[in-house]
Formats: C-alpha cells, structure tokens, sequence
C-alpha cells in the first residue's frame, strides 16, 4: 500500500514538472494562420468582453489607448495617435483577422510599431521579469477581441 | 559682457512686445529646427520652453553653476582641479558640446564628455570617478557643454568612429524588449504623435543633460537610454558601455546642425 502511494505521488510530480518546462518553453498557445487571419479561439473558450475591456484599459497589460482613439472611451484620459481610431474596426475586418492582429500584428505587416500580444519567443534583450511571458495570456486575447468585435460602425 | 546683456535685453523687449506674433509664428522654431531635423524643444510644451529659455528660471543653470565651481576646486592625489590644467573653460572647452562623442586615438576608442572626464580623474588628478548621474557629473558635463551653447552639433562620423557608428545605427534600429521595439519606430516613424499623454519627439541629445521636471533633476543622455528600453521592457546597458557610446554617436549625428542647448528643459 505505502510503495504505491509513493510511486503514484512520483508520477503526479513528474507529470506536473513537465507541464510546467513546456509551459514555460512555448510561452504562447499555438494556432494556424490561414487567409491572413487567426480563425480558432486560442483557448477554444469564448471571450468575455467585460473583463476584455479591463484588460484593453490596463496600462500594464493591452494599454490599446497608449496608441489608438476610441470615441467610445472619451471619459478615459490620453488616447494615444500613433494607431487608427479603432471606433467601426469591427465592420472593417473579421474576427479572425482582429485575432492575428493582436496575437501579432508583424505576420500582416512586419514594420508595425505595435506590439505582439501574444508572443514569447524570437525577442531580444527582454527584461528578466518578463522572458518568456507574453504580454497578454490567450485567455485575455480573447477576451479583447471580444471586446474590440463591439466596436461596430 | 556688457555689450551681450544689452543684447538680450533688447530680445526680451521685443519679445513682450509682440506676444500676438509670438502665437501666430509658432511653427516657425527657429534656430531648433534645420531642415526636417527638429529638437526636442519644437515638441515641449511653450510653458516648459519658457523655463528653458530664461536662465534665471531653468533650474538645470543651478547644475551649471555647481559645475563651474567643481571645476576649480583641487581634488584626488595629484592635487589638481579642473581648472589647473585646463584654464578657462569658456576657451578650452568651448568646442566639446558639439563635437563629443570623439574617436579617441590615444586609447582606441569612441569617448564621450562623460568618460573623458573621468578619464581625466583618474589619471590626471588621481581621484575616483564619477558616477553618470552623480551630483558633481552631472554639474561639470552641464559646465562643459554649456560652453558649447548655441553651436551647432557636429560629429565626426568617419575614421575610427565608422564603426561606431554603425553600431549606433544598427541599435537605433534593432527591436528589442518583450513589446519589440527599435528606437526608430517612436522616433522617426511616430515623432510628433502622441504616444498617451506625451508627444513624441526625434528623441535628439543636444540638450544633455536635460533638467526633466518629473524628476526634478537633470539626467544623462545615457540614462534616458535606459528609461526608453526599459519601457518597451528590453533589458537596459549600464550608462558608460560601448553600446550606449556607439549610440549615442549616432543619436548625435541625427541631430546634426541642432543648437547645443544644455541645459534643455523637458517634461
Ligand atoms: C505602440 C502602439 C500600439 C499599441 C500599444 C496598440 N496598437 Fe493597435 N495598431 C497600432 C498601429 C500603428 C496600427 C496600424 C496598423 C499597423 O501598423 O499594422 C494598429 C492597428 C490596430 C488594429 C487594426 C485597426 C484598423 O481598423 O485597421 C486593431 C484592431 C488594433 N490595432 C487593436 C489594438 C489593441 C486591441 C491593442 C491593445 C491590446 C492595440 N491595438 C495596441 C499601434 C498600436
Ligand atoms: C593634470 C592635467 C589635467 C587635469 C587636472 C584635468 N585634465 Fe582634462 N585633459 C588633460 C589632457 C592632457 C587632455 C587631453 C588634451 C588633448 O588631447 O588635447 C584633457 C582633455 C580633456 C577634455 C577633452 C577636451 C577636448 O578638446 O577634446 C575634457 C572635456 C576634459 N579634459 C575635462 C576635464 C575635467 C572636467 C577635469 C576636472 C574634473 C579635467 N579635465 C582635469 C589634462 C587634465
Ligand atoms: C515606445 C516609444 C519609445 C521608444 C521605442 C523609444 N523612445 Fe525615446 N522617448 C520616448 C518618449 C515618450 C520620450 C519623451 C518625449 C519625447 O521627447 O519623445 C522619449 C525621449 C527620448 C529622448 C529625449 C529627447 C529630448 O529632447 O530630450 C531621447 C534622446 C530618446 N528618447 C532616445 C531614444 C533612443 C535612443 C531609443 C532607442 C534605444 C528610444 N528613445 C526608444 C519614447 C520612446
């Protein structure tokens, strides 16, 4: 009875040490690129476009109004011009394609200032705090892209 | 001297006369402005070029003055100042602001006024160095600089400093940091925008160090260097190391023909 309770504590432990090496190797969830577009929820979760909409205002997080207008947000100081206004973006692209966009914008165009959201590797000189961390987890992509599709015409 | 302060009485004069034509003329900057090269002060704020432009309220001429009074005063083993060696400033120095960083034959390498001073502190005075953003750096590299006031910026970008400068050109443009981005892409592609609350400039070093009011402080050019990698989350180079060097002699030479204008004022 005891050796097996070990043995079984031995293999949970194991188990466990290997997800947390590939969660740490990969840093991103993986997805496929078709048509210019991220068409699969990256956590085949729906997103929540209230907690989406936290995470878009958090200056620590999507920090979206550092570069971008939205009309809709004016009680909020700031808005940055360095991006479009996102106010009707939703009416302009697919889900799929607002997906890639903030996943990483670079695969639709490699010279954009704006940052990819959720990408861990291929970086240079990331400070320690944050090596292998994407700025935003895929549930949070989600849940931002939820928020962003409301932003209709 | 008396004849100079006459002079800028005269400006001042001119100046309350005609504050109309001062708003309207306001996109025309001036002697900070040579072709598409603008300083930082095109993009500040009238209020924070108002204490730039009064000696009396820039709080960085406090840093001048505590330079000027460093400068003659002996220290280290070999008892020397500044001033021992190298006399008055205003005649000595007066081609350092816009010409550094030099390539240095002697030892080999590019050199900017901070690490020549300390060069000269080390083996010429025998004392310690100084830290980048020390109180008596900051206030001798200010005095220094200062000489250089109004000159126009010109760096030597061939010979020895080639290389250089082509590692400055290549982390100019290099994205780094977990948002993965290169100086270039605030700089050159979005100066003018407002990035949140703060209009980007051309990021220029011809103010440095610059008295920033957040800080309440002036800074090294090599410190701002550290503040714009560390908010794209890249990791920062100590001040001093080859890689800032080598850019800031390309940061330099952006700015070329650009006014000293040490101590500049920024937000
Ligand atoms: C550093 C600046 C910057 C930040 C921060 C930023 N963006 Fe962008 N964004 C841009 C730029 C610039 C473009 C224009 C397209 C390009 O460069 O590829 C853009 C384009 C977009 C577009 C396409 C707009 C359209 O209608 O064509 C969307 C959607 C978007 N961004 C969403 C976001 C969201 C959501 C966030 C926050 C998670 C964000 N952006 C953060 C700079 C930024
Ligand atoms: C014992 C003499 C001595 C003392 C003391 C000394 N220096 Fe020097 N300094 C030199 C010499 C020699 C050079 C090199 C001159 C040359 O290359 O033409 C030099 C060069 C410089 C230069 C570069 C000038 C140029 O035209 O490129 C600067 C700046 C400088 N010193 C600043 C200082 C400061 C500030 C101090 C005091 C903290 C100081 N020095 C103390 C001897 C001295
Ligand atoms: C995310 C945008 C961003 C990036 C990338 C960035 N900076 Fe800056 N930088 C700023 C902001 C904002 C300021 C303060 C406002 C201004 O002068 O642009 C600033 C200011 C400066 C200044 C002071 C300008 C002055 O007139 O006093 C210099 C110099 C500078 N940056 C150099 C650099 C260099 C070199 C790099 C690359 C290592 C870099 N910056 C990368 C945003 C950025």
């Amino acid at each position: 009875m005891n050796t097996r309770r070990i043995a079984l504590g031995g293999i949970a432990l194991a188990g466990l040490v290997a997800f947390a090496a590939s969660a740490t190797l990969s840093g991103a969830a993986e997805y496929k690129v078709e048509d210019e577009a991220i068409k699969a929820s990256l956590t085949g979760k729906a997103g929540d476009a209230g907690n989406g909409k936290k995470v878009f205002l958090n200056r620590k997080k999507g920090n979206c109004l550092a570069c971008h207008v939205v009309a809709s947000l004016k009680d909020q100081p700031f808005h940055g011009q360095v991006g479009p206004p996102l106010d009707g973006t939703a009416s302009r692209w697919k889900e799929g394609e607002l997906r890639l966009r903030i996943v990483n914008s670079k695969i639709v165009n490699k010279d954009t200032i704006m940052p990819a959201f959720h990408r861990a590797e291929g970086l240079h000189r990331v400070l320690k705090k944050f090596k292998g961390k994407t700025v935003l987890s895929a549930q949070e992509v989600e849940d931002v892209l939820a928020y962003v599709m409301t932003m209709k015409e | 001297m008396k004849r100079k302060a006459l002079v800028l009485a005269g400006v001042g004069a001119a100046a309350l006369a005609v504050p109309s034509v001062m708003t309207f003329a306001a996109e025309d900057f001036g002697k900070y402005q040579v072709g598409d090269t603008r300083s930082g002060y095109t993009f500040a704020k009238v209020e924070t070029r108002a204490i730039q432009d009064d000696d009396f309220e820039n709080p960085g001429m406090l840093w001048v003055e505590h330079g000027e009074e460093v400068w003659e005063t002996v220290d280290g083993k070999a008892g020397k100042s500044c001033k021992s060696c190298h006399a008055d400033a205003s005649d000595t120095m007066k081609n350092v602001g816009s010409t550094y960083p030099v390539f240095a034959k002697d030892i080999g390498k590019l050199e900017n006024v901070e690490n020549r001073i300390n060069r000269c502190r080390t083996d010429n005075m025998k004392a310690k160095p100084w830290k980048y953003d020390s109180r008596d750096m900051l206030g001798v590299v200010s005095y220094v600089k200062r000489q250089s006031f109004g000159q126009p910026m010109n760096v030597k970008i061939d010979g020895g400093a080639a290389s250089w400068f082509k590692k400055g050109e290549e982390f100019y443009n290099q994205r780094r940091g977990q948002l993965d981005m290169a100086c270039k892409h605030c700089h050159v592609d979005n100066a003018g925008n407002m990035i949140r609350a703060n209009t980007l400039s051309q990021g220029q070093g011809n103010g440095f160090p610059t008295y920033r009011l957040k800080w309440q402080k002036p800074g090294s050019l090599h410190r701002r260097f550290r503040g714009c990698n560390k908010q794209v989350r890249a990791k920062p180079y100590k001040t001093g190391t080859d890689e800032y060097l080598a850019l800031e002699l390309y940061v330099m030479w952006r700015g070329q023909g650009l006014p000293v204008e040490t101590p500049a004022v920024r937000n």
